[in-house]
């Protein structure tokens, strides 16, 4: 067992764990940060996604014992103040989801795309997303979904 | 209130944000797999490596002294408790089928079959003890190939003595819907047109984005399972009928369910496994398979050979269809199984006047994983079929593929139409459709630009692909379904409870899994009672709150379900009506009601509803005999399936050196009736089309020949990416449907069932001229490239995976 101390979503955790804990596993078993979800075990899929110290990553893809004295972000610490964060409201407005098990993952790798390139081509966004599978959008909404957040004029 | 009738916006055709995403994206979310009981063990399976083989020995010895284990099972310490699988359409009565343990004691018939379940305090300690049980198998050989398995070379069951499962046949001639196909065949060799074709319909996976996952509390005086599945209500029904436990003792909920696709339309072994468990240790159990456990145990789709014959005059108008199928059932008969292909049966001859069709399939049992619904189950088969005969027929006839088509589709004024397959199509306009559909694709200038990339030999090819569909879902009036020896009817439950506070909660047997239910379902009761879209909750899902439904498959929630609301509702109005005209001192038949309010004719005295809901609850002055109740219950049970139908049109650019491919236009005009929320339409259609796009561009489940599933994860398993795909163009024309009062059809399946054959129609298009005139499915950029090389359809797939390491440098480099 490794003890790691980290911030999540804005609250100081610390924990013992073993050395081959997935980051994944920990938010969800250990914290029971749930809103992540595990979709594959190969990280094709980014339904894990969460910002580790800022940047995207896959939590499948991260021990638990490399976050140490990191920040993370998971989908539920997204929102402030209980006002949603403009991508949230975006894959509302535009219909970005159906079943909504993808959407943590879209929504956090949507941020960091929007924040690497705040006014990104279709062709940008498309490329941005490919680490993240949906089976029920066909993508179309959830392009549109980061058009709108980034302000474009969005068609149907 | 201050609004007139005619202020009052209605809630049905708007473009309502859905109910259901607030939870969904801020992660206050509850799949099966969030979910911790007190005590909870976890459970992880032992699958069998080989596709057919007899069990000689299961030592668990050593997995029962791994840490924190605290039981193992194999087959042999369960008896009838474990119960089977059972398949709920035997669609002969000689119906071949093996029984379906969900864990076998002597033999296993797919690579990925359960052999033992090792229980521990967590997950990963339960997976680390399965590797430590010790399974030695005999192995034997298997039927892998569908076409040898059909002759029977290789037995799947050795003690079935066949692999032949069920020969379900449909002739017009015999049925008198039509005439012989024979006899038309037979003329057009002499004096018409043939076209013979086989198609491959390659076997797909659902891969809905949740995995599977189940979790039994058996510490309550009902049982509770909790399952990711589409079919709460079929699975308790089952339970009950397999395990020997009172169907009033089990309490099935489905609670958050990521996506389903048919996939979820399955009663599994896991599941029975977590049941049988969870009652030998009366402690909570949960199982979440793997994504790569889902893709090697969770039922297959397609998976056909279809031998198929047209007739035609020389002008191009049929005469005839023939098709012949072999249906790969894998290793079991599944819930639905042989059934897949026969919901397929009435729809070969599509939009078409065919005066005679010959229908059969021989369904047949392999060693692969067992085969069930995916998206449009039986339709997209038969519209990949006919839409790519037709395509076939204008290249021999010479003409467009849209004016072969409406030289043969029914016109909109021969509606209501009965098929040469014995249904009645009540609406539908086919020529509106495709004009429409033309309109948006820019067709005569598509045309233009193909003819000039061909005259100058453009290295880089365009193809248009035509797909002008119709499908049948809502399945349907229970009496068909009876004579088609269906387990179940085809009816849907809703109650429509009336709150005190004049709030509304509406109960549906209906189960969603992402289709927005909750939304769609709000617009519907919303503008029947008059009350605000807000104050309307949609319940389902769990067996105690919702206790009779059919569930969602098959595109029936809205058309079935959405009906029975209508008709829950409407009872609530007439249950309110004589306390109203009573409160009001009135005649009954002197209200009326509209916009949530009874008013007296002719006066401006009224009551809006939300008051006979407090004056009900309060109880103290009802008209005598009346109860104390506005709620109602209604179940519907429609009088025909539905019809919708489109015309999606499809360029393609193929890069003639290569065999790259490049999608670079889709449209489509659909036709699916009146429509509630068309922001929820616009998303079934999208995400239907890429579902049908991917079986014709990327998905294969393929196997080696030792029959190891070799694209078992997602590195192999080629699920379409936002890179891959484009943006689309839907639009909508509207003939509702007859058959219900909202006007209303399915469109959960429609994208799927059109884009296959839209797709490899544009891709033959862009090279016919080649001496192409089919590519098989998935049409990879080698298999293009191989066609336009040697004029064949690219080839089968090879059966084995990519080295994922260069071998020559080992797995370790």
């Amino acid at each position: 067992m490794t003890r790691i101390t980290l911030t999540v979503d804005g609250a100081q955790v610390s924990d013992d764990v073993e050395p081959r804990m997935l980051l994944v596993q920990y938010l969800r078993e250990k914290l029971g940060k749930t809103g992540t979800v595990i979709g594959c075990d190969t990280s094709n899929c980014g339904a894990c996604t969460v910002h580790l110290n800022g940047t995207s990553v896959k939590s499948c893809n991260v021990l638990a014992v490399q976050a140490d004295g990191a920040e993370v972000t998971t989908i539920e610490g997204l929102a402030e103040d209980g006002r949603l964060h403009p991508v949230q409201e975006a894959f509302r407005e535009c219909h970005g989801l159906q079943c909504g098990f993808c959407t943590p993952g879209m929504i956090m790798q949507s941020v960091d795309l929007l924040k690497e390139n705040p006014n990104p081509s279709e062709e940008e966004i498309r490329l941005g997303l490919e680490g993240n599978l949906c089976r029920c959008t066909g993508y179309h909404n959830i392009v549109r979904a980061v058009q709108h957040a980034a302000g474009q004029a969005v068609t149907s | 209130m201050t609004a007139t009738v005619d202020q009052v916006e209605r809630e049905i055709g708007r473009d309502r944000r859905r109910k259901e995403d607030q939870r969904l994206i801020t992660g206050r979310t509850r799949w099966t797999d969030n979910l911790t009981l007190p005590g909870m063990l976890h459970l992880a399976m032992v699958r069998s490596p080989f596709a057919h083989a007899t069990i000689t020995s299961v030592d668990t010895s050593a997995a029962k002294t791994a840490p924190n284990v605290v039981a193992v099972y194999s087959g042999a310490d369960f008896g009838d408790e474990l119960g089977v699988c059972i398949n709920a359409w035997p669609i002969t009565p000689d119906q071949v089928a093996p029984t379906h343990s969900p864990m076998p004691s002597d033999r296993v018939a797919f690579a990925g079959e359960v052999v033992a379940v090792v229980v521990a305090r967590s997950a990963a300690e339960a997976r680390d003890a399965a590797e430590l049980v010790d399974v030695e198998y005999d192995v034997l050989p298997a039927a892998l190939d569908l076409k040898e398995a059909a002759a029977d070379t290789v037995l799947a069951h050795p003690d079935l003595g066949t692999n032949k499962s069920a020969l379900w046949v449909f002739d017009s001639g015999e049925a008198g819907t039509g005439a012989p196909v024979e006899d038309a065949i037979a003329k057009a060799r002499t004096d018409g047109i043939v076209i013979e074709r086989e198609y491959r319909q390659q076997r797909l996976i659902p891969a809905f984005m949740e995995p599977r996952s189940v979790v039994v509390d058996p510490t309550g005086e009902q049982y509770v399972m909790y399952s990711a599945t589409q079919i709460p209500h079929i699975l308790r029904f089952a339970l009950a009928a397999t395990t020997g436990v009172s169907e009033s003792k089990i309490r099935v909920i489905a609670p958050d369910v990521g996506g389903g696709f048919g996939g979820k339309l399955q009663v599994t072994p896991e599941e029975w496994i977590a049941w049988a468990v969870g009652r030998r240790l009366g402690k909570p159990v949960k199982y979440t398979e793997t994504r790569s456990e889902s893709l090697l145990s969770a039922h297959h789709g397609r998976d056909q050979w279809q031998k198929l014959t047209l007739s035609a005059e020389k002008d191009g108008t049929v005469t005839g269809l023939k098709v012949e199928l072999l249906a790969d059932l894998g290793a079991y008969v599944a819930i639905v199984g042989g059934g897949v292909p026969v919901l397929g049966a009435f729809m070969f001859n599509a939009i078409y006047k065919f005066p005679a069709y010959h229908f059969s399939v021989q369904t047949v049992l392999t060693n692969k994983t067992w085969t069930d619904a995916y998206r449009g189950a039986g339709r997209p088969e038969a519209t990949y079929a006919i839409e790519r005969l037709m395509d076939e027929l204008a290249a021999e006839v010479g003409v467009d593929p849209i004016a072969i088509r409406e030289k043969n589709w029914i016109k909109h004024d021969e509606f209501p139409f009965t098929t040469v397959a014995g249904l009645e199509y009540d609406s539908g306009n086919y020529e509106a459709a495709t004009a429409r559909a033309k309109e948006m694709i820019g067709y005569d200038e598509l045309r233009a630009e193909q003819m000039a990339r061909r005259a100058s030999g453009d290295k880089v090819q365009l193809g248009i692909g035509v797909s002008t569909f119709t499908e049948m879902c809502g399945l349907a009036p229970s009496r068909v379904l009876g004579t088609l020896d269906y387990g179940a009817g085809g009816w849907e439950h809703a109650s429509v409870r009336m709150l005190a506070t004049g709030k509304v909660e509406v109960v549906t047997g209906a189960s969603a899994h992402g289709q927005g239910h909750e939304t769609a379902f709000s617009q519907i009761v919303a503008d029947r009672l008059g009350v605000a879209f807000e104050d309307v909750e949609v319940l389902h899902g769990d067996t105690q709150v919702a206790p009779k439904g059919l569930d969602t498959y098959g595109s029936r929630s809205l058309v079935v379900g959405g009906e029975a609301l209508v008709k829950a509702a409407d009872k609530v109005i007439e249950k309110a009506k004589p306390i109203a005209a009573h409160l009001l001192e009135a005649s009954a038949d002197d209200l009326e009601f509209a916009n949530g309010r009874f008013s007296v004719r002719g006066t401006d005295q009224g009551m809006a509803m939300a008051e006979v809901a407090l004056a009900t609850f309060a109880a103290h002055n009802l008209p005598d005999g009346v109860e104390a109740s506005l709620d109602s219950d209604a179940t519907y049970d429609p009088v025909n399936f539905n019809f919708p139908h489109g015309t999606h049109l499809c360029a393609m650019e193929v890069d003639t050196e290569t065999g790259e491919l490049k999608m670079r236009k889709y449209v489509c005009c659909d036709d699916i009736g009146n429509i509630i929320n068309p922001l929820i339409v616009s998303g079934q259609v999208h995400g239907g089309l890429v579902q049908g796009i991917a079986q014709a561009l990327w998905e294969e489940a393929v196997y080696d020949d030792s029959g190891t599933l070799v694209s078992g994860s997602f590195v192999d398993y080629l699920l379409p990416t936002a890179a891959d795909t484009i943006s689309f163009e839907v639009d909508h024309t509207t003939s509702p449907s007859l058959t219900n009062t909202l006007g209303t059809k399915g469109v959960g399946e429609a994208g799927t069932i059109a884009s296959t054959p839209a797709v490899v129609n544009a891709v033959v298009d862009a090279v016919r001229h080649l001496g192409v005139n089919d590519i098989q499915m998935p049409c990879t950029p080698e298999r293009v490239w191989r066609a336009i090389q040697d004029g064949g359809s690219g080839g089968a797939t090879t059966e084995a995976a990519q080295p994922h390491f260069d071998e020559a440098e080992g797995a370790g480099a």
